[in-house]
C-alpha cells in the first residue's frame, strides 16, 4: 500500500476558471511572442525537428537560439504528459501516487541548502542573581557535509508526517568534487531513508551512475521502472524565459530514460518575473510549459511534474522572500494551473526568510504551510528545516516542522458526521443530561485513545517556561538513536564494486566508517 | 465469579474507570461486563468483608494516580475511576453508617450565589467522592442562608466554594462573614477554587486555603488530617 499523504476534501482556489483561462492563453502567447532563449543545442534541435520556429544567434558570445513552440505541440505535449505520476521508495509502501486531478498532498523536504545550522544550549546566569540559569538556544552556521546529509535524511526517515526526501544540502566535504557529488548524495541519501528519494543532477556524465546504483537498489532496470525509487528535479528554463544548457540536456538525458522529473521553475516577482501577479503566474506557466514540452517532445509519455518555485523579492536585499504572503499566492495559483493540466503540482511552502528557528519561523512557515497545503498540491516540498530563504538547514527545524504538519494533517480529516454518529451522540446527550454533574467527560477516553482527538503540542514545557527548542532538540536526538533499515549488504557492495567515486566512509557494513 | 474474581475484577473496573455494565471504559474488551457499581453489589451478596472491599477501590484508585502521574493517564481517566468509586461508596455508605465506620470526612461544596457555573464544582465533587470523602453537593447560584442552614444540620468538616467571575467572588467573603456571624466558622474549613480567585483573595477573606484543583483539593485536605494528628500528639 502506497503512502496515504492528506486528501484536501475542498480545495482551496484563489484563481477563477476565468482566470486560469487567461493565464493558459497569455503563456500560450508568451511562448510564440517573445518565445524562448535556448542555449541548449540539442533542446533547439529537439524543438526544430518538431516544428517550432528556432532561429540560431551566433554572433553572441554564447551561441543561442530563439525558440517559438507553437500551441500545437503544447497541447500535445499536455495530452501525452501522464495524469498519473508514481514516485517509488525502497520500501514499496512508502510509495506516493499522484493524481493530477486528485488534491492529495504528500509532504517532503526542501532543497538544497549550502549551509547546516548547528545547535547547543549553552546555560547563561543571571547577573543579578547568580542562583538563577537558563539555557538559551545557540546556532551556529557551518559549510554542510556528508556525514550532515545522512544524519538528515536519518531523521527525515523517522518524521511521521513526512512522505518523501529531497537532498537537503549540499554536501561539501574535501574529499567532494565535481565528480563524485552526485552518487555520493544519491547513495548517502538511499542509505538513510526507505522514502522516495529527489534530488538535482550536478554533473550530467554521473546520470549512468546514479540510475544504476537505484536500479541495483530497486533490482534492476524493469524493477526501477516499476518503482521508481528516485527522481529529480531539474530547474531548465532559467527566468525569463531561457533554456540553460547544462540543466536542460541533463533533462533530456532523464526523460529520454523515462524516469519521473520535476520540471522546475523559480522566477522571483519583481526581478526575474514581473511584479504583478498576472505577469508572474502568465510567465511561470509559461516556462513549466515550455519544459513539459520539450520533455514529451524527447520521450512521449514520460513522467513529469508540474515545477512551481515562484517567489517574491525582498524589497530590501533583492533577494527571494519566501516568508513573503504574495509567495504563497504565487504557489496556490501554480496548484491551479497543474490541476487544470491534470498534472500532479510540485509546490512549495514553508521556507522563511529568518536564518534561525524562532518565532518569526514558525510565523511565516506555518502561514505558507497551512495555505498551500489546503489548496491541495499532490507533491509539495515544504522545506522541512529550510531557514534564510533557502541558504540554511537546520534539522531541529525540521523536527518543529513534523509536529506543525501533524497539526495540519489532522486539521484536513475528513469530517465524521453521519447518521450513525449523530444517534449515538444523541444517546450521550440524553443520558448526560439526567446526570446530577452533566459532563461529557466519560466518554471521552476511548475517542481520546482513538486518534480522533488532536495530540497537544509535542513540545509543550511545564508550567511557564517555553521549552520548545530544549524539546524538539530532544525528539531530534530520540530520532536520530532509532535504528534506520540500510540498504542491504549484499547491494551495498555490488554498489560499492561498480560505481565508482563513493566515499568508503559511507559503508556501513565496512569497519573502520566514519560517520 | 469467586471472591477472588470479584475483587480482581474490581480494581480491574477501577483502573478502567468503569462505573457499570453499560460504562465503555478504555478497554473494549470489558464491554457488556459488569462494572463497580453491578461488582460491589456482588461483593456484599457474597458477603465479601468492607474493609476488603474498600482496599481495593483504594488499591485501584491508587493505580489510577500512579498512570496519571506517569502520564499514561488523563484527566477524564482520572474523573471516570474516581466517579465510579464515588458510586461505590454510595452503596456502602448505610452499610458503613451501620457499623459505625467513618469516611474520612464531610464535605460540603457550593458555587455561590449569583454563579451559575459548575463544571470545576462537579469534577472537584467527583475526585473527593473517589477519594473516600463524603460530598454533599449543594449546587450552583446558592444562597448564603441555604449554606449556613446546611452547616448548621449536617455539621460539615469542610465546606468548599467556587466562583468563576470576578463579579460573584465576592459572595465567598460574604458566606465567610455569615459563618462568623452565626458562630460556625471555627466548626468548618473553608476552600476556595475557581478561576477568578487566588492564594491572595483566599487570605484576603479569610478562608483556610485557596485550591487550584480537585487534586490540590485532596493534597490539602489530606494536609489537614496530618497537622490534625499532629496537634492530637503533641497535646
Amino acid at each position: 500500500m502506497p503512502r496515504e499523504g492528506i486528501l484536501v476534501s475542498n480545495p482551496y482556489t484563489r484563481i477563477t476558471d476565468e482566470q486560469i483561462q487567461q493565464i493558459h492563453q497569455a503563456s500560450l502567447q508568451i511562448l510564440v511572442d517573445p518565445g524562448l532563449i535556448c542555449f541548449s543545442k540539442k533542446a533547439a534541435e529537439i524543438f526544430h525537428s518538431n516544428g517550432a520556429e528556432v532561429a540560431a544567434v551566433t554572433s553572441a558570445d554564447h551561441p543561442h537560439w530563439h525558440i517559438k513552440i507553437p500551441e500545437k505541440l503544447v497541447v500535445e505535449a499536455l495530452d501525452s504528459a501522464p495524469k498519473t505520476v508514481k514516485l517509488g521508495a525502497r520500501n514499496p509502501d512508502n510509495a506516493l501516487i499522484m493524481k493530477g486531478d486528485e488534491p492529495r498532498v504528500f509532504f517532503i523536504t526542501g532543497s538544497e541548502t549550502n549551509i547546516w545550522l548547528d545547535v547547543d544550549f549553552p546555560t547563561y546566569v543571571k547577573k543579578s542573581d547568580s542562583g538563577v540559569e537558563i539555557k538559551v538556544p545557540e546556532f551556529h552556521p557551518r559549510r554542510a557535509t556528508v556525514a550532515d546529509l545522512c544524519q538528515s535524511a536519518h531523521v527525515c526517515e523517522h518524521l511521521e508526517t513526512l512522505d518523501g526526501y529531497i537532498r537537503t544540502v549540499n554536501i561539501q566535504d574535501e574529499d567532494i568534487t565535481e565528480d563524485n557529488k552526485d552518487v555520493n548524495k544519491f547513495f548517502a541519501s538511499l542509505n538513510n531513508t526507505t522514502k522516495h528519494f529527489m534530488s538535482g543532477l550536478t554533473k550530467l556524465e554521473q546520470l549512468d551512475n546514479v540510475v544504476r546504483m537505484a536500479e541495483l537498489i530497486a533490482g534492476g532496470e524493469e524493477a526501477l521502472k516499476e518503482n521508481p525509487i528516485i527522481s529529480f528535479i531539474t530547474c531548465l528554463v532559467k527566468s525569463p524565459l531561457q533554456f540553460v544548457a547544462d540543466t536542460t540536456d541533463t533533462f533530456i538525458e532523464i526523460c529520454r530514460r523515462g524516469l519521473p522529473t520535476a520540471v522546475s521553475s523559480s522566477p522571483q516577482a519583481g526581478t526575474t518575473a514581473p511584479i504583478k501577479e498576472a505577469g508572474i503566474m502568465a510567465q511561470i506557466n509559461a516556462e513549466v510549459l515550455a519544459g513539459v514540452t520539450l520533455g514529451q517532445l524527447v520521450n512521449k509519455g514520460t513522467p513529469m511534474l508540474y515545477g512551481s518555485v515562484p517567489v517574491r523579492a525582498r524589497m530590501d536585499t533583492l533577494s527571494d522572500s519566501y516568508g513573503s504572503v504574495e509567495t504563497s499566492q504565487y504557489n496556490i495559483d501554480c496548484v491551479q494551473m497543474a490541476r487544470f493540466y491534470k498534472m500532479p503540482n510540485y509546490s512549495t511552502s514553508g521556507v522563511c526568510d529568518t536564518k534561525i528557528p524562532g518565532q518569526q519561523a514558525s510565523i511565516e512557515r506555518l502561514f505558507s504551510d497551512i495555505l498551500v497545503t489546503l489548496s491541495g498540491p499532490q507533491f509539495l516540498h515544504c522545506a522541512y528545516g529550510l531557514l534564510d530563504c533557502n541558504a540554511v538547514f537546520c534539522l531541529l527545524q525540521a523536527v518543529l516542522d513534523d509536529a506543525h504538519f501533524q497539526m495540519i494533517k489532522f486539521f484536513l480529516k475528513t469530517p465524521r458526521i453521519n447518521q450513525q454518529e449523530l444517534e449515538e451522540t444523541m444517546k450521550q446527550i440524553r443520558e448526560v443530561v439526567e446526570t446530577p454533574q452533566k459532563l461529557y467527560i466519560r466518554y471521552i477516553r476511548q475517542v481520546m485513545r482513538s486518534g480522533e482527538i488532536s495530540a497537544p503540542y509535542p513540545f509543550e514545557g511545564d508550567g511557564e517556561s517555553d521549552d520548545v527548542f530544549a524539546l524538539a532538540h530532544q525528539r531530534m536526538n530520540e530520532l536520530l538513536a532509532k535504528p534506520v533499515e540500510h540498504i542491504a549488504p549484499d547491494t551495498t557492495a555490488k554498489i560499492f564494486q561498480e560505481i565508482p567515486g563513493l566515499l568508503p566512509r559511507l559503508n556501513v557494513y565496512k569497519e573502520g566508517k566514519q560517520i | 465469579m469467586t471472591e477472588g474474581d470479584i475483587i480482581a475484577r474490581l480494581k480491574e473496573n477501577v483502573i478502567q474507570g468503569r462505573k457499570t455494565q453499560q460504562d465503555e471504559g478504555i478497554d473494549e474488551k470489558l464491554s457488556g461486563t459488569p462494572g463497580v457499581v453491578e461488582l460491589t453489589r456482588l461483593a456484599l451478596e457474597k458477603k465479601i468483608s468492607l474493609e476488603e472491599i474498600i482496599n481495593t477501590l483504594t488499591a485501584g484508585m491508587r493505580v489510577v494516580g500512579e498512570k496519571y502521574s506517569s502520564k499514561e493517564y488523563f484527566i477524564p481517566d482520572m474523573l471516570a475511576s474516581a466517579e465510579a468509586v464515588g458510586e461505590a461508596m454510595d452503596i456502602l455508605k448505610p452499610i458503613l453508617e451501620a457499623a459505625k465506620v467513618e469516611t474520612k470526612g464531610k464535605f460540603a461544596i457550593a458555587t455561590v450565589q449569583g454563579d451559575i457555573h459548575d463544571i470545576g464544582k462537579n469534577i472537584v465533587a467527583i475526585l473527593l467522592r473517589g477519594a473516600g470523602y463524603e460530598v454533599n453537593d449543594l449546587g450552583t447560584d446558592v444562597p448564603t442562608e441555604k449554606i449556613i442552614d446546611f452547616i448548621k444540620k449536617e455539621s460539615p468538616d469542610y465546606l468548599g466554594l467556587s466562583a468563576l467571575l470576578t463579579t460573584t467572588m465576592t459572595g465567598m467573603g460574604v458566606v465567610i462573614e455569615a459563618l462568623k456571624d452565626n458562630g460556625l466558622r471555627g466548626r468548618v474549613k473553608v476552600l476556595i477554587g475557581g478561576a477568578a480567585v487566588s492564594d491572595e483573595y483566599a487570605r484576603k477573606i479569610g478562608a483556610d486555603v485557596y485550591c487550584l484543583d480537585g487534586f490540590h483539593a485532596i493534597k490539602v485536605l489530606e494536609e489537614f488530617k496530618e497537622s490534625e494528628i499532629n496537634t492530637v500528639i503533641k497535646r
